[in-house]
């Protein structure tokens, strides 16, 4: 029987980790994320948990260490927000160059600046061609589901790739949610044991990491970078079928909220999915067909799987919780339109910047987004395709 | 047992193997050798490496001269990297995933760059957090890795590529930090400097009982480099030898807190003595430049007479 509690997106994450019971963790406070850090070392010091937590002196060495876990042959996780993530920027890329399983909490914040530590999702942004595998969460449920399920993608012989399970900081991360656990026996069971091929502590069999990797090498080691990338999706599928047989919780690489039959629809990630939930509803009762696909994995992006699912649509409008500030759009609405574009989806599509440093995305402007899609379905050529939402324009 | 170096040559074969890329008349490779030399035969370690000379001369994909397990991540995190390892390591044992009969040491190297600059917070951080470890520092006294600009630990005066002896600037303008001493701040169980000198005895004891020693220990070895400094290949040895004798680098230990002064010269040599030898000091011998080596001399004399003062209060009862 699985256990129903309360607890906030921080709490399941550390609930997650504490059921993972990884062999060393290493971590550096920074809001949103330094509950987790605190429940865990918490878990350490009651002896809840098997792990050597490292109370590093910086995101940095959170990284470093965990790569030097990692590698050693452990399993190591951190979680950090932020400037915390861009402090690790240099590390992050080692890590998956190294072919690290290593998993991390992020909870999604503003990376200064200036300093703001609400929500959007610049941190996630700056690291999205760094290798890493990428999840959302809309509630705090999936943030517990994905670090349950993190273990088993990152791992796995075909991928070897760091991963990393997004949440919105404060409002999922410090929100109180019902939320279903599983028990202790069973994650265990299913996360199984780490048994990595080659690793430091073998005597039995030293090896050297991290070579100067010249030219004649470094191209084919970043291809076999991105062929994992590509391979992941598939792990990812599989890894979800085995996680609904042990809960009934279903998983895609996106989900698809009354979509079949939509005319127009919002993409977005985390918890703005929540909001646009129910604004579909409420339109859906006034005869307006609008849907929702919420981009579970970003990296992989599953561009084609994307393309195909809005392509019976009149019109698309993409939601980014950060400004790429490349005078084109967001980074999903970038994205999604490639997809599109190689899949011969021609539906209007338009790009609109949310909620940054926390600003808040009300129910009201999500229906006003669906609102600018009824008219632009009807033209020719959008004229605007590079929107904001909850703008103040003095 | 008495040291011995013809035995331990003979007994312990080397652990930095041949076909590496340094300079000839570089002083890092051959104290690098005697470090792992410390090591018990029976132990396995590993080795974290900062990026710098070592690094990229060391393991160039796909050769590697370490015959122990090795990780190199970046310049500034050497000590992070291996104090994750070696956490990952305690865990495990812990948790008897790995066998009981094992054991695995865990030393780190590092440049000046990537110890006394950009790695002084990961280095810090790491012995505050207690690990078993042993940070060695190389000190080459600049970044030579990408030619020769200068570090904190570079001496007084010296041309470098970043402190150029210019006509207004002689070279550059600060003295050398001591990292050794802020080392020691650290209340670590045992913090020493050396340095490839009189058959390596020095610095063989030292590494044995830096690595030896539970918790983190670390070692300041002075590594000449011919390049940077300017001295012909074949003088390595003469270097470290007048490095020492002029009290420019002394030979001591740290044991919980108490100094031990390993070597201290019957006659101390004038400082010009070690100065003389290389490029990098040249423009010091110019006529009407006799202030820099005053001064230069000052500095060593004044730190020498500290040190031999830490040494007589820290042993008094």
């Amino acid at each position: 029987m699985s256990i129903r509690e309360r607890l906030s997106g921080n709490e399941a994450a550390a609930t997650a980790m504490k059921q993972i019971n990884p062999d060393v963790v290493a971590a550096f406070p920074i809001t949103p994320s330094t509950e987790i850090p605190q429940y865990f070392s918490t878990f350490v010091d009651n002896g809840q948990v098997d792990t050597e937590f490292v109370a590093v002196e910086s995101e940095h060495s959170a990284m470093s260490a965990c790569i030097g876990a990692e590698a050693a042959g452990s399993r190591a996780m951190t979680a950090t927000s932020a400037n915390g993530l861009s402090l690790m920027w240099e590390m992050i890329y080692i890590a998956s160059s190294l072919r690290l399983p290593i998993v991390m909490s992020l909870v999604n914040r503003a990376v200064s600046g200036p300093l703001n530590i609400h929500n959007d999702h610049s941190d996630a942004m700056g690291v999205r061609d760094s290798g890493w595998i990428q999840l959302f969460s809309e509630t705090n449920q999936e943030a517990y589901d994905n670090l349950i399920m993190a273990h088993r993608i990152a791992e796995n012989k075909d991928v070897l790739l760091p991963l990393m399970v997004c949440q919105d900081g404060f409002i999922t991360s410090h929100s109180i949610e019902n939320i279903e656990l599983i028990e202790d026996e069973k994650v265990k069971e299913f996360v199984g044991k780490y048994k990595p091929e080659h690793y430091l502590l073998n005597k039995k069999e030293p090896i050297a990491i991290g070579p100067l990797d010249v030219q004649a090498y470094l191209f084919e080691h970043k291809y076999q970078q991105a062929e994992a990338m590509r391979r992941a999706k598939q792990v990812i599928l599989d890894v979800a079928k085995d996680f609904e047989k042990m809960t009934g919780r279903k998983y895609g690489l996106f989900e698809e909220y009354r979509l079949d039959d939509a005319e127009i629809a919002i993409v977005c990630m985390n918890s703005t999915a929540g909001t646009t939930k129910d604004v579909v509803d409420a339109l859906r009762e006034k005869g307006i067909k609008a849907g929702l696909l919420k981009i579970r994995v970003f990296r992989p992006f599953p561009a084609e799987e994307v393309a195909k699912a809005l392509s019976h649509l009149k019109a698309v409008a993409v939601l980014d919780k950060a400004d790429s500030l490349n005078g084109v759009g967001g980074a999903l609405f970038e994205d999604v339109v490639s997809g599109m574009y190689l899949n011969k989806n021609t539906v209007p599509t338009v790009s609109y910047v949310y909620g940054i440093g926390g600003r808040d995305t009300t129910s009201k402007e999500i229906e006003s987004v669906f609102n600018d899609l009824m008219e632009d379905r009807k033209k020719e050529k959008i004229e605007n395709p590079y929107r904001y939402i909850g703008l103040r324009k003095e | 047992m008495a040291y011995n170096m013809k035995e331990i040559v003979a007994e312990k074969p080397s652990r930095f193997t041949s076909g590496h890329r340094m300079c000839a008349g570089c002083g890092a490779p051959p104290v690098a050798r005697m470090i792992l030399r410390a090591l018990k035969p029976e132990d396995h370690a590993v080795i974290s490496n900062a990026t710098g000379c070592m690094e990229v001369s060391s393991f160039i994909y796909p050769y590697t001269s370490w015959t122990d397990s090795y990780i190199h991540t970046a310049f500034e995190c050497a000590a992070a990297t291996l104090s994750g390892a070696e956490a990952a390591y305690k865990s495990m044992k812990k948790q008897g995933k790995l066998p009981e009969d094992e054991h695995t040491k865990f030393i780190a190297f590092g440049g000046d760059g990537g110890t006394y600059d950009i790695g002084i917070q990961s280095l810090s951080g790491a012995m505050e957090r207690g690990h078993d470890m042993t940070y060695v520092c190389y000190d080459n006294g600049a970044y030579m890795n990408t030619g020769i600009q200068r570090s904190s630990a570079t001496p007084r005066f010296a041309d470098t590529t970043t402190s150029p002896a210019g006509t207004v600037i002689p070279g550059k303008m600060q003295s050398r930090k001591d990292l050794t001493e802020i080392m020691e701040a650290h209340h670590l169980p045992y913090v020493a400097q050396t340095i490839a000198y009189m058959n390596f005895k020095d610095l063989y004891e030292k590494a044995e009982k830096a690595i030896y020693t539970e918790g983190p220990t670390f070692l300041n070895v002075l590594s000449p480099c011919p390049r940077g400094w300017g001295y012909p290949t074949d003088m390595l040895m003469e270097i470290n030898k007048l490095a020492v004798e002029t009290c420019y680098w002394p030979l001591y230990e740290i044991e919980d807190g108490k100094y031990k002064i390993t070597y201290k010269p019957a006659k101390k040599l004038p400082i010009e003595e070690f100065l003389k030898p290389q490029k990098r000091f040249k423009h010091m011998f110019k006529p009407g430049n006799e202030w820099m080596i005053e001064e230069f001399q000052k500095e060593v004399d004044r730190r020498w007479e500290e040190l031999l003062k830490l040494e007589e209060m820290s042993n008094k009862e």
